[in-house]
């Protein structure tokens, strides 16, 4: 079968079912016993199987069979878990994740296996719990191992049957047929199965339904109750007979058994009746998330950007005709594109708000990544996550990352301290973490705090004077905020041992900036021995934003709001010399001058020196630029586009925007232009 | 009878002066009239600019000035060739462009090494057609000559 088309859906469901699987394995490390996670990650594990061995991926579908069969034996007591469990099965998950990314950059998804699934089997030969009855252990084999198309449900009106059927000596049995994997008409086998099964005895009931079975929706394998006075050698031997038939099990089946299990279990049969329902209903695995339970269609990000890009051609059309019907007078016109702006206008909001994802996408991958750095670094770590579902723009999203990573591992290394030292302190063993993230008008703040030790104020100022960050005299001039941030200065870093966890050689400057360019912001809070916060703020979207135009001569460039402190428009003798820089006294401030037109090598026509310029004064961190322009055109939103993968390092120029004739305008990066 | 089946190479040809160069055309993805190009300062010399191609803003480069001809005035007949190439879209300005034509690919030789001419790396094959003689670029030479890098950083 060619699979090639559904390799995309298969990847990104993949990566969903992962997703929870993660996520459950850390509820399950926390609620050994809760059965709806054990539910949960049989689901997920199961459906991760069916999928990959329909792709063909063996190993895969070999690990997740695997994993599958622990959590079975753990759905039915036969297994208890246990921490170093925990771990097995993260490094399980951990793998499949590989596997899976492997599959996802054009790789086989082979792996070698063996190890793990050796691990896994040591889990399931673990402590298997002493079985009372024989005729238990039995059944409790044939449910491990026909998982999937065990009877689960056998109603009143059925089990009146079975019962009376034994009273009148029938035997009751339940059939366990296995079709070969290249059967091609399923269908007609099960058919003639069934045919074979009538002419001894009656089937009571079958799992999947008849009506699936005919509609050849189901795997290669079902089950049926069955009623009969035939042996179970005979009917075995009968239901060969048919061909493309792999494995035939009969085991005589104990209504006996059947309800006292069934009362056993009531309410996790309950549960696992809820949780098939779901998955039946589960086809958009953002569903899956209890939380969200909106109504959702997958599409491709790149359908997004072609209706946004297409939008914005709307956009410049409508701009020109709001000029055609103001210079015509025209009052249908006008009116109708009155109309037409206001209905582009919702159509705009609407086509944003379809590119905001909740930033959860960002956040479900720490957990998992503290579990493992507290681990690495011994602590005793506890996530808490609080706003998971505010959303932001795309773009954003795929930006925050990495900072966010940084930032976490900052907390785990520097923050929270070892337990002996939080228990020493008179705190609780567990450090808590906590990601929290809401919206606050046009800007989304994420926080990032910990309940460690905080920041050492005169360490901070010490080590910051030894490097050269600031100088001594300065040092008692700055207030406790100004001190925290000079561990975000560029060339520091606190940490007395270059560690593993946040020594990679890049500082927390690199987080700064990366926030900058995004143009957000980052301030840090903290009180010695009780924790800090480090809280960052961010443009809802980069798709659109607030910027200046400017001309120089003819050209015509952006410059975005978020850097500008102001403009000016100031007299030449005003500008003072300083050692081959141009300066200006602003506001009580050195401002070194940028002129922009030799930055940008624009052609110069006749010089003509003019009395006044007109400079926009940009920030960049707590340093001051004025960037020297022909004459400022006017504040305007507009859509942030990149200049295209073939022109990467354009100096100061971090990307370009339409504007409302169709001309392209250049965004300047004002942070390229302050040293 | 044996089973003639050429494989054939389908080519845009454009015109530069009065020479005439083919690419693959599963590389052009449009062939546009000029449009007005914004400037982008301080990178290689032969990248002219930008210009807003429905909505993407898309790079474009003097072919002329990559391949060390003289600039020329643009006429009615200048083409941008929007090239589609390693997830990049890349407009060459040319002189005309208006044919597509089939090469056999037995026709192809490659380019002719010319003592004492600079070594040009962007030329993958000459074919001579009839009394034309089709020049076949490689288009990712074209693009990214060994030496931008070296033009960048002179340039900043």
């Amino acid at each position: 079968m060619d699979t090639s088309q559904y390799l995309d859906v298969f990847i990104e469901e993949s990566a969903d079912h992962l997703e929870v699987l993660y996520k459950q394995l850390l509820e399950l490390e926390k609620h050994p016993e809760e059965k709806a996670v054990i539910e949960e990650i049989f689901r997920a594990a199961h459906t991760l199987k069916g999928m990959a061995a329909t792709m063909g991926y063996t190993d895969l579908s070999d690990v997740t069979h695997h994993l599958e069969n622990v959590f079975d034996n753990i759905r039915y007591n036969k297994i208890s878990v246990h921490p170093s469990m925990v771990d097995v099965l993260f490094e399980t998950v951990d793998y499949l994740n590989e596997i899976v990314e492997d599959i996802s950059s054009g790789g086989e998804g082979k792996r070698n296996v063996t190890t793990i699934l050796a691990k896994l089997e040591t889990l399931n030969q673990e402590d298997v719990m002493p079985v009372k009855d024989p005729s238990e252990e039995v059944a409790s084999t044939i449910l491990s191992t026909n998982e999937l198309s065990h009877i689960e449900e056998i109603d009143e009106f059925e089990l009146t049957i079975l019962k009376e059927s034994m009273e009148r000596g029938f035997s009751n049995y339940e059939i366990h047929v296995e079709l070969s994997e290249d059967c091609l008409l399923k269908g007609a086998r099960v058919f003639m199965v069934f045919e074979v099964l009538e002419q001894l005895g009656e089937v009571i009931k079958s799992q999947p339904p008849v009506h699936e079975l005919e509609e050849e929706q189901f795997d290669h394998t079902f089950t049926v109750l069955y009623v009969s006075k035939q042996s179970k050698e005979e009917i075995e031997k009968r239901i060969h007979k048919v061909s493309e038939i792999v494995h035939v099990e009969v085991h005589p089946f104990s209504v006996i058994d059947y309800t006292a299990k069934k009362h056993e279990a009531e309410d996790q049969a309950l549960k696992l009746e809820e949780n098939k329902q779901e998955e039946t209903k589960k086809l958009d695995p953002t569903q899956s998330k209890k939380s969200i339970s909106r109504k959702t269609i997958r599409v491709n990000i790149e359908r997004l950007d072609i209706l946004m890009n297409l939008f914005e051609e709307l956009v410049i059309d409508r701009g020109r005709l709001e000029t055609i019907s103001s210079e015509l007078d025209h009052a249908d016109l006008r009116e109708t594109v009155e109309r037409m702006t206001r209905v582009s206008g919702d159509l705009q909001n609407i086509i944003l708000t379809m590119r905001m994802v909740p930033i959860d996408q960002v956040f479900n991958r720490f957990p998992r990544m503290i579990r493992q750095l507290a681990r690495d670094l011994h602590k005793n770590v506890e996530v808490e996550i609080i706003g998971a579902d505010t959303e932001l723009d795309r773009t954003v999203i795929d930006e925050i990352g990495d900072p966010l990573v940084h930032l976490i591992r900052n907390a785990m290394d520097h923050g929270i301290e070892v337990p002996e030292q939080r228990i020493k302190n008179g705190k609780s063993e567990q450090g808590t973490i906590t990601l929290e993230a809401y919206h606050s008008g046009n800007y989304v703040i994420i926080e990032i705090s910990d309940d460690g030790a905080g920041i050492h104020k005169e360490k901070v100022l010490a080590s910051a004077i030894e490097k050269g960050v600031v100088k001594q005299e300065e040092a008692h001039l700055l207030n406790d905020q100004q001190v925290y941030e000079l561990i975000m200065a560029s060339g520091f870093s606190t940490s007395e041992t270059i560690s593993e966890v946040s020594g990679r050689g890049v500082g927390l400057d690199v987080v700064k900036n990366t926030i900058e360019t995004l143009g957000g912001s980052i301030s840090i809070d903290a009180s010695p021995g009780k924790g800090s916060t480090f809280s960052i703020q961010l443009p809802l979207t980069l798709s659109i934003i607030s910027v200046l135009l400017v001309e120089l001569q003819k050209e015509k460039y952006a410059i975005p709001l978020s850097s500008i402190i102001e403009t000016a428009v100031i007299h030449t003798k005003d500008i003072y010399s300083a050692h081959h820089q141009k300066v200006i006294d602003f506001r009580g401030h050195v401002v070194p001058l940028v002129f922009l037109q030799s930055v940008f090598e624009v052609s110069k026509t006749e010089g003509t020196s003019e009395e006044y310029i007109s400079v926009v004064i940009v920030k960049k961190g707590d340093k001051l630029a004025g960037l020297v322009v022909d004459s400022f055109i006017g504040q305007q939103e507009v859509v942030l586009k990149s200049l295209g993968a073939y022109l990467t390092n354009t100096y100061a120029i971090s990307g370009a925007t339409i504007l409302g004739d169709g001309e392209v305008a250049l965004i300047i990066d004002g942070n390229a232009l302050i040293k | 009878m044996s089973v003639e089946v050429e494989a054939n190479k389908k080519v845009i040809v454009f015109q530069l002066k009065n020479e005439e160069y083919a690419v693959p055309v599963e590389q052009v993805s449009f062939i546009e009239r000029m449009e007005p190009i914004t400037r982008v300062p301080r990178v290689a010399s032969f990248v002219k600019g930008v210009i807003n191609l429905r909505g993407v803003v898309t790079p474009i480069i003097d072919v002329r000035n990559r391949f060390g001809m003289p600039e020329s005035e643009h006429t009615d007949a200048t083409r941008i060739i929007i090239i589609q190439f390693d997830e990049m879209e890349v407009g060459l300005i040319v002189d005309a462009a208006n044919d597509v034509i089939d090469i056999p690919i037995n026709i192809i030789e490659s380019a002719p090494e010319i003592v004492g001419s600079s070594n040009v790396d962007y030329i993958e094959g000459v074919a001579k057609l009839d009394d034309r003689l089709l020049l076949l670029l490689n288009i990712q030479k074209v693009l990214t000559p060994e030496d931008m890098n070296e033009i960048k950083q002179v340039e900043s």
